[in-house]
């Protein structure tokens, strides 16, 4: 995984009607033709597709990433309850390789939020009316901020600092990439104790598998 | 100190090891379900470092999402689209070099995941159990602690048999009083959905409790956990009780003899304490239910059947107020109109909500003797192929066909699209599946979550009500 220290970039604010969307689900952000892949790669692609695209198949102008000031946002700004639905790890891949590696909103959905910080993307929760602000800051290609996570500060195009929260071992691991797998397989001997435990606690769990 | 609840408890007995800088848990899994769709690059992560599987034996494997729903006789060559071809490939490949037990599609034992486990007794009270699908819920019905992960986390699980994790906060649902006639677990779940909002669980499990929910049956809790996720939460929980051991006895991968006797010693301790600490309590009174529909693109979109829909002027949430403005818009509804009416041009009976014996149990004794309305396209698909084989025993599948209904073969099917069957744009759907969100069934389909019984009464009326 991609280490997340600092990001200076430009913001998309995603709105309906001129307010962040709330419950912005995973079939949105990555619709189900794009899942039947067996890559993590080039999954942009299909982000917010059915947003991005008209019926006919062209892309929609009105829609912030495809609109030049903010096609090569690294920060996506958004409603409540973002990524609720589906497991879909595609969500967060699409995302990466749209090159957004922060998303800020006031809410996320668990598994969605969880699937972030396995792929390096750090998501900001705020309160909504800072998350607002924001997105009205987020005016184009000039108007770059910069999310500092060992600070845990967002510095916004008009010089103001916004302090945000995040675990401290999520925090860890997005700094330095850790791979997560090769981590937990340090601690092989107490996965193996806790297996001999659990078969003299709960046998009927090793005896009739299959 | 305050008692223990269920997850607690569960939590508890399957924590490995947990930081004290960071809090943060290693949780042994008990079983690990996996699919074609969130499994291929979690295993070709595994060759890129040379890993193996853990404890292949304590995983199953199923083709469920993008297997076509008819004709799966023919094999992998008989499903035409590439792409899907492709992941049905690899996971075959992936399964058989690492020992892994899989039920290929066509295999009568096949359906979709959250079928089979139970269906095989691989689900069993006091497990933790998941798998890269957010209905892993579902499995909380048997007293297990289940839900969704990432393929990232597939990975993981598959490498090590654990799982980092963070404890979440513990929900009761109090469910007080009876259901009334006609009224499912399925409404229950969208009356509660639509109460709590899609957020409302979030960063905690559910309990589902009380009178109203002992009485369910085992289908029915299945039901209810599955939409756990919908309302925010990861997991639902129920306690397991008679019922559940009755389900659970004599499946092929229950315990037998001896240890079946051990095992239910401990599942019966499986509830929470009557002193537990709860983080959050909803209650709901079971005969507040009424038969329950969506009318919108958020499962919390739910109304009564006998209701008109919601006017957004009406809502001072800003949020709620823009979501039902897109989503009326989307779905071409007029405030103040009745639901019951609304013409549908296909019933989508199935998924792993409600695809199982007894959902289409009640459906037959709707649909027998009627025909399907006029210019409805309706199709029913059991979850798994046992299921399918059940019904056909019982004459169910005849009943269907003689109504005008199509008999698939299982799997996914329409409730999310990944296969052939979808909708086209602007055709409106009775659906007994989990998601309402735009686009989900087929871009531009329009969704109206409800019961099986609902959605076959919509089938034969060609309108809902």
């Amino acid at each position: 995984m991609k280490a997340f220290t600092t990001l200076t970039s430009t913001a998309a604010p995603l709105t309906h009607q001129g307010r962040l969307m709330a419950n912005v689900d995973t079939d949105m952000i990555i619709p189900k033709q794009f899942l039947k892949t067996t890559e993590r790669e080039g999954l942009s692609q299909g982000l917010f597709y059915e947003l991005k695209t008209r019926a006919d198949g062209s892309p929609d102008p009105d829609f912030v990433l495809n609109q030049p000031a903010y096609q090569n946002a690294g920060i996506l700004i958004a409603g409540e309850n973002f990524g609720c639905g589906s497991s879909r790890e595609h969500a967060p891949w699409a995302l990466l390789d749209q090159g957004i590696t922060c998303v800020i909103a006031p809410s996320f959905a668990d598994i969605f939020h969880n699937n972030c910080y396995k792929n390096g993307i750090l998501p900001i929760q705020l309160p909504f009316e800072i998350c607002e602000a924001l997105g009205n800051q987020a005016g184009g290609s000039n108007h770059k901020f910069t999310v500092d996570l060992e600070r845990q500060i967002i510095t916004t195009p008009d010089g103001e600092e916004i302090a945000f929260d995040v675990d401290e071992g999520r925090k860890a691991s997005l700094l330095e990439g850790l791979d997560d797998i090769g981590m937990t397989l340090t601690a092989e001997d107490t996965i193996s104790q806790y297996e001999r435990r659990r078969q003299s606690a709960m046998p009927w769990l090793e005896t009739e598998a299959g | 100190m305050a008692g223990k609840t269920l997850y607690d408890k569960i939590w508890d007995a399957h924590v490995v090891h947990t930081d004290p800088e960071t809090g943060e848990a290693l949780l042994y899994i008990d079983l690990h379900l996996i699919h074609e769709v969130t499994t291929p690059q979690a295993f070709a992560g595994l060759k890129a470092e040379r890993r193996k599987v853990r404890r292949p034996e304590l995983t199953l494997a199923v083709a469920d999402h993008n297997t076509p729903t008819e004709n799966q006789s023919a094999g992998l060559e008989g499903v035409t689209d590439d792409a899907a071809r492709n992941q049905l490939t690899a996971l075959s490949r992936n399964v058989a070099e690492h020992g892994i037990e899989f039920f290929p599609m066509g295999d009568i034992n096949n359906g979709i995941v959250h079928v089979v486990g139970p269906e095989q007794g691989r689900t069993q009270p006091g497990m933790t159990i998941v798998c890269g699908d957010s209905h892993t819920s579902t499995h909380g019905a048997f007293g297990a602690l289940a839900h969704g992960i990432g393929t990232s986390e597939v990975e993981h699980v598959l490498a090590t048999q654990t799982l980092r994790a963070r404890k979440s906060k513990n929900m009761a649902i109090e469910v007080t009083g009876e259901l009334r006639e006609g009224v499912t677990a399925k409404d229950l779940a969208l009356h509660l959905i639509s109460v709590i909002g899609t957020a409302g669980g979030t960063g905690h499990v559910m309990e589902y409790r009380g009178p109203a929910i002992e009485k369910l049956s085992i289908e029915g809790r299945m039901t209810l956990c599955n939409l756990s996720i919908e309302g925010g939460a990861r997991a639902g929980i129920i306690a397991p009780d008679e019922k559940t051991f009755d389900y659970i006895k004599g499946r092929p991968s229950a315990p037998k003899g001896a240890a079946w006797e051990m095992a239910v010693r401990h599942w019966e301790t499986l509830k929470s304490d009557p002193d537990a600490g709860w983080d959050h309590v909803v209650d709901i009174r079971a005969e507040d239910v009424e038969p329950t529909v969506t009318w919108g693109t958020s499962p919390e979109q739910a109304m009564p059947l006998s209701g008109t829909v919601p006017d957004p002027a009406e809502m001072r949430d800003p949020a709620k107020k823009a979501a039902a403005e897109r989503a009326l818009h989307y779905m071409d509804l007029k405030p103040g109109a009745p639901i019951a009416g609304t013409p549908v041009q296909r019933v989508f009976i199935g998924s792993c909500t409600n695809s199982r014996i007894e959902d289409l149990r009640e459906v037959a004794t709707i649909v027998e003797n009627s025909k399907v309305s006029e210019g409805v396209r309706a199709m029913i698909v059991p979850g798994s192929g046992l299921v399918r084989a059940q019904a056909e025993a019982e004459g169910l599948d005849k009943v269907f066909t003689e109504a005008g209904f199509e008999w698939r073969e299982p799997g996914c099917s329409m409730c999310l699209g990944m296969n052939p069957d979808t909708l086209a744009p602007g055709e409106r759907c009775a659906s007994t599946s989990n998601r309402n969100f735009e686009g989900r069934q087929g871009r531009g389909g329009r969704t109206h979550l409800m019961s099986p019984a609902l959605a076959a009464r919509a089938a034969i009326n060609g309108v809902i009500g």
